[in-house]
């Protein structure tokens, strides 16, 4: 049973190269059916090793199938291999459940589009990179899935990419994931220099003789990566510009799946976290909730309904990454999961109601579609409440749980977290009344006879009916009454038991944080609808806060100015220094009346200049290394 | 020092008296020499002649394709004398690889002969 | 006076030291140079022009036939009872490396005479001349892989020196082309006068130009003054550093790529920087590897300039050909990251980068001969916008090839860049290391500028036009890819081919070493 995992990727891969070469034939809405029946067969497929893995206890609850030798070069030895364990089934689970949901959602989604196979063979794509990425047995096969997802994210940002926008933010994803690559491959090298593997169970096992200095550099670079991935600080300013993408895409990827791929591998790699310096965890803590506050405030002010959510990803990625700082690998994972529900929930909700409105994304067109579709305004309402943390929603148990290890670690730091959750709920009850409830924004003096809206196909419904569903129940995966009701966790132990932070607050302390959680949300929602909803209060919605403190334009500014001014000037030395002497001599040469053709031989001989120098340079150190 | 850079210190020595004494002398025939600058001074000299055009003037490039073809041909004189006079030491395998050597120089003069590089226009 | 002659010829004993060569060693060369030659001849003697394509056509064929003939000998360098030899009375070594140099030098004059076929009948100008200057030169880089002499080294980089620079000016009413010869040529030979002197210093320290006495003279003795052999290693190092267009040596490689035609650029961007790295490995790792902390942090110096220079001007340009040229500065300084690991494994991922560089870079360079106008105008990054509009799979191709020389997984870049930087890594060279990964990261912005253009949609996409696309170019093209795709998925085959492709030195006195036919050499 176990060794059906290879099934698990390989059903994507099959559905891919099948809408390769045929799905252009297969046309609409073949090719969406083919690609979704995939994506579920993968489900079943984790299903099926999951049931085989429950079947196994303690240490034999991991199993390592390897498929073939890749490369072997010397003591360098990568095989292609699946590495089936909790954690990465848990998430091969939940990226093939969400990914066929979110399939079925887009065949009526993208439908029409010129395009419609080809999106298909991208996702398709994109859910065996995925796949490749967690269930890899070494960090090179992980490497990959890494690069793939990175690649199908790059191409489908793009989709549309007759639209100028969206061809440059997919180019901003490119280059900021490559700043994170160049971090992950240092980790790999470094990795391969100190145990001379890269598998995990050679790596990890061997985690704890790593010397703390090597392990804070390798868990520090891998950060790096993971920011770049999973968009933090400073790297994050790719994701919402992402949202240009079809939302279907916006939900699977940039919301469920892909962008979790960093807290999936700081969770991996757990034991080389755990042996290095007390800082490095701190820092990571610490980026996560700077993070996580920083894009909650940008989230107050946007006016794009996609843009709102693109920054609660990005706030609520933090706070992934605060309960990895934390030490709280297994409420790292929980919130993941309830995140990948209420997230891709709010998205495909999202993505309907543009979709109803006709391709209108601006809040300030909207209000009052709880009338006009009510399937889609109540499961949006479900994903408001989990994501705001009001019991018993999903949302609420696992960020419970993180805050609770943040206020272990640092009550600076669960006290930055709760103010991050009071702003989630402020911005998401912003969004929601602005949308569903309030007066019908829609036709105004611009647009006069827009079209009324309405409620979307039974094909995107569906899904939202059962993300609703499950982001209303995840919370059961790991309760906090007692260890037996930590399911989760229990499930997770073999993976990250040993770095896994152990709770040692008080039950009743641990209430009385809970109840503060729940209060800060409840005065969110109350404050929002003060404003948003009775309209009492005026809006404080600063520029510089819907500009995103202006960090993008920022670095736009410096890599436009300082920055390619550093590029300009190292070309200008070569123009300036070496055909400034050019242009010298040619000035000489040009006194004495010669043509400009002559200048051409002014360059040779500052060519030869150049040589010389070296020459010289080359000599002098040679000669200095003279022995007598 | 080792023997090997002590006589190159003569050398050194040698060559540092030689430009001490260049500047000395062209710096005592500034001092005393008059100086008075006319057009015709700076006039290149070539054969006492008036010279036609400047330094830069070009010519015809036919001449310098002879002159290639000539040292071509030329050089290879310097191997085949040689040869001849060892003929008999070399045996039949210098015979053919002088043989080779003529075949490729006489496919280089039919080549350029084919692109009418010889004639003269 | 013919029958005295006669008479001569045959009694007489041969008093002269006679050379034993294998010839089956020799093959390869013998092949690119006598069907030079033959070339030439036809091309000469025949009256009337043969069919456009016929040169082409035997270029490659010879090419392959050189292949050929290199197959047996990989079989018996790779076999544990006969192993590699040494021939010419030990001027050329015959070694998994040479041989495998041999066969990658061969590859780039198939995909560079595919790209020139078309792009010579385009420029109307169909001859001989091309094909018989790139077989030449050829036949000087295998040599200069295989030398294991100083003088058999200089020479073979002289035949494909000289050859490269008429290639460079062979774009007779293109000013730039001229240019580009006159520049390659005067500083060659530049650079070819300092080698001449390293030479010279090296005898005269060693008392060799064998590479293989040298070494053995340098391990077995202590030089009281070592100061000529250090001086002339630099001098040598400029030499190789300027074939391979290493900073500060690489001035003359835009202006050169530039202007030369693009199919030639194809050649000297892939056979000779192999060629010349070939030649470099052979003297510094194996002739010179007891001064090798002499000269280790002087490949490092240069290889993180080279890098800098290749990948940070890169940004700056505007014209797609620079933009490679200076890309291909940067690659020339990622295998020197390689070479300065002075380890097997170093030598073993500067082979593996070598090979998979030149598939990506003759096919690169190959497109842009494709995509290039008339006149082999029109190679700025503007005259790239709508190409996968215009000629879809060609921008594809393009866009791969671009990516795998960026070093994105699944191609054959990453893994050269990969062994590259293990290599580097394992010999303790952890900075070098990472720069070397900053400027890939930096340059790998290039290679996006040119598909983003490619692909990128708007107001300044120009009308679409029809680029033809020759057969044989497109046959290149889908080699170069083929290549580098596979290699992408399945490194393993390349990756074990270079770790056998080892550069050894045998001495002299080895006697089955001079001479491989199995006759006992005489008294």
């Amino acid at each position: 049973m176990l060794d059906l995992v290879w099934l698990v990727p390989a059903l994507p891969l099959a559905g891919f190269l099948i809408l390769v070469v045929l799905g252009r034939r297969m046309g609409e809405p073949g090719a969406g059916w083919l690609a979704t029946a995939m994506c579920g067969g993968a489900f079943v497929a984790s299903a099926i090793v999951m049931a085989g893995l429950i079947g196994e206890q303690g240490e034999n609850r991991r199993h390592l199938l390897t498929l073939f030798e890749w490369m072997k070069v010397g003591g360098f030895r990568v095989e292609v291999g699946f590495l089936a364990d909790p954690l990465s089934i848990t998430m091969a689970l939940f990226i093939t459940g969400i990914g066929t949901l979110i399939h079925l959602y887009s065949i009526s989604y993208m439908h029409g589009d010129p395009k419609f196979s080809k999106f298909f063979i991208y996702m398709n794509l994109f859910v065996f990179s995925m796949l490749m990425l967690v269930l890899g047995s070494n960090m090179l096969v992980t490497f990959l899935g890494w690069e793939g997802v990175g690649a199908c994210s790059y191409l489908l940002i793009a989709f549309w990419f007759s639209k100028d926008a969206n061809a440059s933010a997919g180019k901003k994803a490119f280059v900021t994931n490559r700043i994170g690559d160049w971090g992950f491959m240092c980790a790999m090298f470094l990795t391969f220099a100190t145990v001379g593997s890269l598998d995990y169970s050679v790596v990890l096992e061997q985690a704890p003789l790593i010397a703390p200095a090597t392990a804070t550099a390798i868990a520090l670079l891998l950060f790096l990566g993971a920011c770049g991935k999973s968009a933090q600080l400073p790297l994050f300013v790719w994701l919402p510009d992402a949202m240009a993408g079809p939302t279907p895409v916006s939900a699977l990827i940039h919301a469920a799946t892909m962008v979790t791929a960093g807290v999936y591998l700081m969770t991996r790699v757990s034991p080389i976290l755990t042996q290095s310096y007390d800082w490095a965890p701190s820092i990571i803590a610490w980026v996560g909730v700077i993070t996580a506050l920083f894009a909650a405030t940008i989230a107050l002010a946007q006016t794009d309904i996609k843009k709102v959510l693109a920054y609660s990803t990005v706030s609520q990625l933090g706070f992934m990454f605060l309960a990895i700082g934390s030490g709280a690998y297994v409420a790292a994972i929980f919130h993941m999961i309830t995140h990948a529900f209420f997230k891709a929930l709010l998205f495909l909700g999202a993505g309907s109601v543009i979709h109803g409105m006709h391709d209108e994304q601006d809040m300030r067109r909207m209000g009052n579609l709880k009338k006009y579709m009510p399937i889609t305004a109540a499961t949006f309402i479900v994903g408001w409440l989990a994501i705001a943390g009001v019991p018993p929603f999903a949302g609420f148990w696992s960020k419970d749980e993180i805050l609770l290890s943040a206020y272990e670690k640092n009550p600076a730091l669960w006290f930055v977290g709760l103010v991050t959750a009071l702003l989630t709920a402020f911005y998401m009850s912003r969004q929601v009344f602005m949308v569903f409830f309030g007066e019908e924004r829609w036709r105004d003096a611009d647009h006069p006879d827009a079209p009324e809206p309405h409620e979307s196909p039974w094909k995107m419904t569906l899904p939202l009916v059962v993300l609703a569903g499950l982001a209303t129940m995840a919370g059961i995966l790991n309760l906090p009454f007692g260890n037996r009701t930590h399911f989760l966790e229990r499930w997770l132990e073999p993976v990250v038991g040993e770095s896994e932070h152990t709770v040692t607050a008080a039950a009743s302390a641990q209430i009385g944080l809970a109840a503060l959680a729940v209060a800060g949300s409840l005065v969110g929602i109350a404050v929002a609808y003060r404003i948003y909803y009775q309209r009492k209060m005026e809006p404080v919605e600063p520029a510089i806060m819907a500009q995103g403190w202006k960090y993008d334009t920022s670095i736009a500014a410096f890599m436009g100015g300082p920055g390619r001014e550093a590029f300009e000037a190292t070309a200008t030395f070569d123009g300036t220094v070496i055909d400034g002497a050019v242009n010298g001599v040619a000035t000489l040469v040009r006194g004495s009346g010669v043509h400009l053709r002559k200048v051409q031989n002014g360059f040779v001989r500052t060519y030869a200049l150049g040589v010389a120098v070296g020459v010289v340079a080359l000599l002098a150190y040679f000669l200095s290394r003279v022995t007598f | 020092m080792s023997d090997f850079l002590r006589d190159y210190l003569t050398v050194g020595i040698f060559g540092l008296t030689g430009v001490a004494l260049v500047g000395l002398l062209l710096g005592l025939g500034s001092l005393l020499r008059p100086t008075r600058p006319q057009p015709q001074k700076y006039i290149n000299y070539e054969s006492g002649v008036d010279p036609v055009g400047t330094g830069w003037g070009q010519s015809n490039v036919r001449y310098y394709i002879f002159a290639l073809l000539f040292v071509m041909f030329d050089v290879e004189a310097v191997f085949i004398f040689p040869f001849a006079t060892r003929v008999d030491a070399y045996g039949w395998f210098g015979l053919i690889e002088m043989g080779i050597f003529i075949v490729v120089l006489a496919l280089g003069l039919l080549y350029a002969w084919k692109k009418k590089v010889l004639r003269w226009v | 006076m013919l029958a005295s002659l006669w008479q001569q010829l045959s009694d007489s004993p041969v008093p002269i030291d006679s050379v034993d060569l294998a010839w089956a060693g020799l093959a390869p060369v013998m092949i690119l140079i006598g069907g030079a030659l033959l070339i030439l001849a036809v091309d000469s003697l025949v009256p009337r022009r043969l069919r456009p394509g016929s040169y082409a056509l035997a270029t490659v064929l010879l090419a392959a036939g050189a292949m050929v003939a290199a197959v047996p000998l990989w079989q018996r360098v790779q076999d544990a009872e006969r192993g590699p030899f040494a021939t010419a009375a030990g001027a050329i070594m015959v070694d998994g490396f040479s041989v495998f140099a041999t066969f990658v030098i061969l590859s780039a004059v198939i995909l560079a005479a595919l790209s020139f076929d078309g792009w010579l009948r385009r420029e109307e100008m169909d001859g001989a001349e091309p094909y018989v200057l790139m077989l030449l030169s050829a036949s000087g880089g295998v040599m200069m892989a295989s030398a294991n002499d100083l003088i058999v080294m200089f020479l073979g980089l002289e035949i494909l020196s000289i050859a490269v620079y008429v290639l460079a000016a062979m774009h007779l009413r293109k000013i730039t082309s001229q240019e580009a010869g006159v520049k390659y040529f005067v500083l060659g030979a530049f650079s070819s006068a300092f080698f001449l002197y390293g030479i010279a210093l090296i005898y005269g320290g060693t008392g060799s130009t064998n590479l293989v006495r040298i070494a053995t003279y340098l391990s077995a003795t202590v030089l009281g003054d070592s100061g000529l052999v250090l001086a002339g290693l630099a001098l040598l190092l400029v030499g190789f550093g300027f074939k391979v267009a290493a900073a500060p040596f690489h001035f003359w490689a835009p202006d050169v790529y530039q202007g030369a035609p693009t199919p030639s650029v194809a050649w000297m961007a892939s056979g000779v920087k192999v060629a010349g790295f070939a030649g470099l490995l052979r003297v510094f790792y194996l002739a010179f590897s007891t001064y090798r902390l002499d000269w280790q942090p002087v490949i490092f110096v240069l290889a993180v300039l080279t890098m800098l220079v290749g990948s940070v001007l890169a940004v700056v340009q505007t014209d797609v050909k620079r933009m490679l040229a200076y890309s291909s500065i940067n690659h020339a300084g990622f295998i020197l990251v390689a070479v300065q690991a002075a380890t097997a494994a170093g030598v073993q991922a500067a082979l593996f980068y070598l090979a998979a560089y030149t598939f990506m870079v003759a096919g690169s360079f190959g497109v842009i001969a494709v995509v290039s106008r008339k006149g082999d105008i029109g190679t700025s990054l503007d005259d790239y916008r709508g190409l996968s509009r215009d000629r879809p799979v060609v921008a594809f191709a393009f866009a791969l090839l671009l990516l795998a020389q960026a070093g994105v997984p699944l191609t054959s870049g990453f893994f050269a860049k990969f062994y590259v930087i293990t290599a580097a890594i394992e010999a303790g060279s952890s900075t070098l290391a990472i720069i070397a990964m900053i400027t890939a990261v930096i340059s790998s912005y290039v290679y996006l500028r040119i598909i983003v253009a490619m692909y990128g949609a708007g107001d300044d996409v120009p009308a679409p036009r029809t680029i033809p696309l020759p057969a044989a170019a497109g046959l290149a093209l889908v080699i170069s890819l083929t290549v580098t795709m596979s290699v992408g998925v399945f490194p393993g085959t390349l990756a074990s081919l270079a770790e056998r492709a080892t550069p050894v030195l045998i001495p002299e006195s080895d006697p089955g070493a001079v001479d491989p036919s199995g006759v006992p050499p005489g008294p």
